[in-house]
């Protein structure tokens, strides 16, 4: 119990230390040593859980299983890393006047409580703390994405804040049906809305109810994993913010908004006898895979290139778990995985080659490699990894998600091929000119920071080449909860 | 055909209420006046939880009529007027909408979420069941308004009256959600709403007025 209350009590106390703290010089590193200790509190909580098992603590308020624990850890990691990797890159903005002071505060605080957020969203076991927790999500980060104050960021952050608010409006409406359905079952004391419980007895629910109710959630939910076609605030919102801010976007609150979508399913799944959610779900993702990797030949500008990349391989893990079955949901949970790990390292070396070259635009970044080998390999490293090149882990969840496509749904493999292939071309294309050729960057006041996007990739690179049992031991276990 | 209890028929007379008034909303240009339908429906919304509070014996729907009262006729339409105040946009009125059109979009929802609402309805075992088409009308009518509208704060307010129809949605269907959820989405909404305060400053800062008509930048995407 004090691991999990350690885990949400620490980015809170954070946020209120950096919202006094203000812009003093300290103020990175008290958000980097926060994060370290969110961290540490998350690896705690699982140690805990991989040797005794699931926890179900205050009330059964949270509950942690082999599913969420490993979201937990991932997402405090990542959470740490962007940190560490936010202190050089918001240096080096507010050195160029892009940041000022009191924006600076509010962006370390906002930091903390998005952290906690996301957090407090895997850890509980109440279907409605779930609903509340992703909506403050999207409330904690609408302001960071205006936070240059330009007006395509505010038109972005407009546009995140509405979007965002209006599926997740549907998304409530299925949690109403949800809890509707389950009354009938548990009475109202019965803790209607608590998941184990709606697990427990998901056999006797309500079918035509829980099916309505799962078009209204994953509409909802589905808005802020970013499935086409409800995605269009996604780009946006990644180009415009800060660079750490897309990379926790994209790493982070996309797979936490997946996971409300599988609980939902796993619920679904349990009360009707077709396979209604499973065949939403592989439509939706399928659909986003394409969508997704056609658009990526139009961009021009390198943060929305890869923020349509993240609705691309959402789509793919939506997809996966559409389809279900142990090897698929393993896929799924491993591409979740690297997919964050490798997109955050991306915007990572992003987020110092736009503020080197000046500019987002792919045409006014030429030659990386040249001015800084750091950068320029990162950039083509984390290219050739999203694109799913052996031997690293995005290629290991690929792999298996196609072949079990191929064998269970056979229709749906040309899509998946057409749209990595497409998606192949287009990425490479224009990483190619923006790593080697003639250069044209500058300097930077500040080192970039190099360890994180080394770590990320290290990490992806050892997942498609081993996988330690630990996590395949988690992986596995989670797969067989979601059926 | 039994009598009808009267809470079930005060209750089918505030749904009724409920659903003018949303249209009442979807046809109004003038922002100042779109706020107090927004309070009227917020009154009528904390009237009726109130009612089924009292007929079914639910306490804690007594403390849910209360927050709903106070956040929703009196904490949320003294901020926006205030801001609109401050934003010095009294007499700001939509001009590009087409107001029959939209009312006959309107209408065909309506048959629309009443048809969606049938089978929900007949499965359910509180007093208030009839309403629950009502309220999916609502929320479908809000969501039409957000569309239809180019300005900021229209939106906010379609925003907000959606979430009224969820909440009746829940009383209508479940006797309420449980307190502590009741209570965190009170906070996200209120949280929303001084977000949005912050941002209609940096909307005027930036832009000319309050809405996105002049904004609209060629994109190679969307």
């Amino acid at each position: 119990m004090i691991e999990v209350l350690a885990v949400l009590v620490i980015p809170v106390v954070g946020a209120a230390l950096l919202a006094l703290v203000g812009d003093r010089e300290h103020a990175p590193a008290i958000n980097t040593a926060t994060a370290f200790a969110t961290f540490v509190a998350a690896a705690v909580l699982s140690l805990r859980v991989a040797t005794g098992g699931p926890l179900l603590v205050l009330d059964r308020l949270f509950f942690v299983d082999a599913f969420n624990v490993f979201l937990v850890t991932l997402t405090a990691f990542v959470g740490f890393t962007t940190a560490l990797f936010s202190r050089p890159y918001m240096r080096i903005e507010q050195h160029e006047g892009h940041v000022t002071a009191p924006r600076l505060r509010l962006y370390h605080g906002m930091y903390q409580l998005f952290l906690f957020t996301m957090l407090l969203a895997l850890l509980t076991n109440n279907m409605g703390i779930l609903w509340v927790a992703l909506e403050a999500a999207t409330l904690t980060t609408v302001l960071l994405v205006s936070l240059y104050r330009t007006p395509a960021s505010i038109e972005a952050a407009w546009k995140y804040f509405v979007l965002c608010g209006v599926g997740i409006a549907q998304a409530l409406f299925g949690t109403i049906l949800l809890y509707f359905a389950a009354e009938k079952v548990l009475g109202i004391a019965g803790g209607a809305l608590l998941w184990t419980e709606l697990d427990r007895v998901k056999g006797s629910l309500e079918p035509t109810v829980l099916s309505l109710a799962f078009v209204f959630l994953l509409v909802g939910y589905g808005t802020k994993v970013g499935l086409v076609p409800l995605h269009s605030w996604l780009p946006d919102a990644h180009a415009e913010g800060p660079t750490p801010i897309s990379a926790v976007l994209s790493g982070l609150l996309l797979n936490v908004a997946l996971y409300a979508v599988v609980r939902c399913k796993v619920l679904v799944d349990g009360a009707v006898a077709t396979p209604f959610a499973r065949v939403l779900m592989m439509g939706f993702g399928l659909a986003s895979v394409v969508v997704a990797s056609f658009l990526l030949l139009r961009q021009k500008d390198i943060k929305r290139l890869f923020a349509w990349s993240s609705i691309e391989h959402m789509g793919i893990v939506t997809f996966a778990f559409g389809m279900g079955g142990a090897v698929a949901n393993f896929a799924a949970l491993l591409h979740m995985t690297v997919h964050s790990l490798t997109k955050s390292a991306i915007f990572f070396a992003v987020g110092h080659a736009t503020q080197k070259a000046g500019t987002q635009m792919m045409d006014g970044i030429r030659g990386l490699v040249v001015v800084s080998p750091m950068l320029g390999w990162a950039l083509a490293l984390g290219a050739l990894a999203i694109l799913g090149m052996p031997p690293f882990g995005v290629f290991a969840s690929e792999f298996l998600i196609v072949t079990t496509a191929m064998r269970d749904h056979p229709w749906a493999t040309p899509f998946l091929l057409l749209a990595l292939g497409v998606a192949f071309a287009a990425i490479l294309s224009r990483i190619q000119p923006m790593v080697f050729g003639e250069s044209n960057v500058a300097r930077l006041p500040h080192r970039p920071a190099a360890i994180p996007v080394f770590v990320h990739l290290a990490l992806v690179l050892m997942l498609g080449l081993w996988i330690p049992p630990f996590l395949a031991e988690w992986y596995h276990r989670a797969a067989a909860l979601i059926g | 055909m039994p009598a009808v209890p009267l809470y079930a028929q005060l209750i089918n007379l505030l749904a009724a209420v409920l659903l003018l008034l949303a249209f009442a909303m979807l046809s109004q240009r003038r922002v100042l006046s779109l706020i107090d339908l927004f309070a009227a429906q917020g009154a009528a919304l904390a009237l009726s939880t109130a009612i089924v509070a009292w007929a079914t014996g639910q306490r804690h729907l007594y403390w849910s009529a209360g927050l709903t009262l106070g956040l929703k006729v009196l904490v949320l339409p003294w901020i926006l007027r205030r801001l609109i105040h401050r934003l010095d946009i009294e007499w700001e009125f939509e001009r590009l909408i087409n107001i029959p059109t939209t009312m006959l979009i309107g209408i065909v929802l309506v048959v629309f979420a009443f048809n969606l609402a049938v089978p929900i309805a007949e499965l359910a075992n509180t007093v208030t069941r009839s309403t629950l088409g009502i309220a999916l009308a609502c929320v479908m009518l809000s969501f039409l308004m957000m569309i239809t509208r180019r300005k900021a704060i229209s939106q906010v307010l379609g925003f907000l009256a959606m979430e009224n129809g969820l909440f009746f949605a829940a009383t209508s269907a479940t006797y309420g959600m449980p307190m502590v959820v009741e209570l965190g989405i009170a906070l996200d909404v209120l949280v929303g709403v001084l977000i949005l305060g912050v941002f209609f400053f940096q909307i005027r800062d930036r832009l000319d007025s309050l809405g996105f008509a002049n904004l609209e930048r060629s994109r190679d995407d969307d």
